[in-house]
């Protein structure tokens, strides 16, 4: 894209940031009441609100597909029609929100316990509020903390982060801007204490020799946003249990 | 009303019942209260207009975003709203059953068309900009998170105080070349004008529970309910659109009953929403 310099000669990106930094990240656990785990995450101006509810009784449409020795995985990913700058017509069902639908529950499959909960059902639902690029990374950190909240048992954090190149710099965390700029987006999502990388996707085009610079990047990205995450988490259960103490 | 089947046993309805005529509900309420209400506006930054409201259990956000088109040929002189609704699978997962959502949310919709998109409630012809030709079209998009009964109450607040934070480009017609006239928008994204929302109605629902009427039901209320009487009204206690809903019957006494004591609460209410609106501060509620 002509004029438009993803980064300055000063090393700085568009919304200020430097190359390797994370978006202002807030979270919270426990939003909703009424589902077994939820959280809300927000990662710049990306916002997802993640439920959990399960393990359950497979749900009628589910019949099918039960398993006796592990549990069924249902996510569904919805973007409220307010959320880009463009209006949404179709909130859910489109070929965009069934693909990430399927990416994410791909990388729970591989994270979860499954064995654990057999004949049973996990829904995760996630719902974008408002969009700014790297959705999917968002929305994977969302769920793993809503399922942290449910209790349900899990190998390890899942982390996703997004990355792109630019110049020859990696640009970690990447914002809507950057997304539609036509670089290359290599997203992952890791389990930062087993250090194994559980889905990672690119997307455009990028030099083979560079691809290990940029997934380097990404899981240190997903390091940042492990320790932002564990830390939520605490102060939720520290929160929690101090509710139980006094009353 | 309720989406999803709620599996009271009939001791548990009996209970409910019996507290609602000696005027003690389950949360400690009394038939004429609401539960508590906690409003946002102004938090989605890629809107108009937004709003979040949580009443109870009941939490949802309404995002208004307005866009250029052209008038209906029946009404060349006025600008329109479109109401869309959408339960997000996190409200319920009941949700994800497309003909169950479809009712319910069907439900939801027409009853604010009935109630907003009218002339007294709103000035559309604010809206128009060239007669015939182009007009603002407001598009009001309520998002629902999680349902705990009486979601038409909480979505009629969430959209009076979205549409009254909606804030409309101020634009300029002028004679283009061809005595064509040419819209220019503004510079400035502040230069905006305001939807007046003085006479804009809020639904109240009352709901007739064994031998009493209630507001504000919660969702082990609504099934225990008989009949529920919704109606729209506006500041001044003038009541816009009447329905009544669920499957029972109703004397016609008691439903004039009933629309008087609606009236009265949703006048109340109107002052509540005010005075809230005037007092809220960014960032003292929820997590948005």
């Amino acid at each position: 894209m002509a004029g438009l310099e993803l980064i300055s000669d000063q090393g700085y990106r568009i919304d200020g940031r430097k190359p390797t930094e994370l978006r202002q990240i807030r979270c919270r656990l426990g939003v909703f009441t009424q589902a077994d785990g939820s959280s809300y995450v927000e990662q710049g101006n990306t916002k997802v609100l993640a439920s959990i509810y399960g393990p359950h009784e497979p749900s009628s449409n589910m019949r099918s597909k039960i398993s006796h020795d592990k549990c069924i995985i249902n996510c569904e990913y919805s973007q409220a029609s307010f959320s880009s700058a463009e209006r949404k017509h179709r909130p859910r069902g489109d070929r965009k929100s069934l693909d990430m639908a399927a990416h994410i529950k791909q990388t729970f499959e591989s994270c979860i316990h499954t064995t654990l909960y057999p004949r049973s059902q996990i829904d995760i639902f996630l719902q974008i509020l408002q969009s700014d690029g790297s959705n999917y990374c968002a929305c994977v950190n969302a769920a793993t903390l809503a399922i942290v909240d449910a209790g349900i048992a899990m190998k390890d954090y899942v982390c996703a982060c997004s990355a792109s190149l630019a110049k020859g710099t990696t640009l970690v965390d990447i914002n809507h801007v950057e997304e539609s700029a036509g670089c290359a987006e290599l997203s992952a999502a890791v389990m930062p204490k087993l250090n194994k990388i559980v889905y990672s996707e690119l997307n455009g085009r990028l030099h083979e020799d560079e691809i290990g610079k940029v997934l380097d990047s990404v899981v240190l990205g997903c390091n940042d946003m492990f320790a932002v995450m564990e830390r939520t988490v605490r102060e939720h259960v520290e929160e929690t249990v101090s509710n139980f103490t006094h009353s | 009303m309720s989406l999803f089947g709620n599996n009271l046993s009939d001791a548990e309805k009996c209970f409910i019942i019996h507290g609602i005529q000696d005027d003690f509900r389950t949360d400690g309420r009394s038939c004429d209260n609401y539960r508590t209400i906690e409003l946002a506006v102004n938090v989605l930054t890629n809107t108009h207009g937004s709003s979040k409201v949580r009443l109870g259990n009941t939490e949802l956000l309404v995002g208004v975003k307005v866009e250029l088109g052209k008038p209906e040929k029946a009404t060349p002189d006025e600008g329109r709203i479109e109401f869309h609704v959408d339960c997000s699978p996190n409200a319920t997962p009941a949700a994800q059953r497309k003909a169950a959502n479809k009712d319910f949310v069907n439900n939801i919709e027409s009853m604010l068309v009935r109630t907003y998109a009218n002339k007294i409630a709103i000035d559309l012809t604010s809206l128009c900009i060239i007669k015939g030709k182009m007009c603002w079209i407001v598009h009001v998009d309520v998002l629902i998170l999680e349902c705990g009964g009486n979601i038409l109450d909480c979505t009629s607040l969430g959209v009076k105080s979205a549409l009254q934070d909606t804030g409309i480009p101020r634009v300029v017609v002028k004679s283009g070349d061809e005595g064509e006239e040419e819209v220019e928008l503004p510079d400035d994204p502040f230069d905006v004008q305001h939807i007046s929302v003085n006479n804009v109605p809020i639904l109240v629902t009352v709901s007739f529970v064994g031998t009493r009427h209630i507001i504000d039901a919660t969702v082990e209320e609504e099934s225990c309910c008989s009949a529920s009487v919704v109606m729209g009204v506006t500041r001044r206690g003038r009541i816009l659109g009447v329905r009544k809903q669920c499957g029972g019957s109703l004397n016609p006494e008691t439903l004039v009953e009933m629309l008087e004591f609606g009236k009265k609460s949703g006048r109340q209410l109107h002052v509540a929403l005010d005075k809230m609106l005037k007092s809220y501060e960014k960032g003292t509620t929820g997590y948005l």
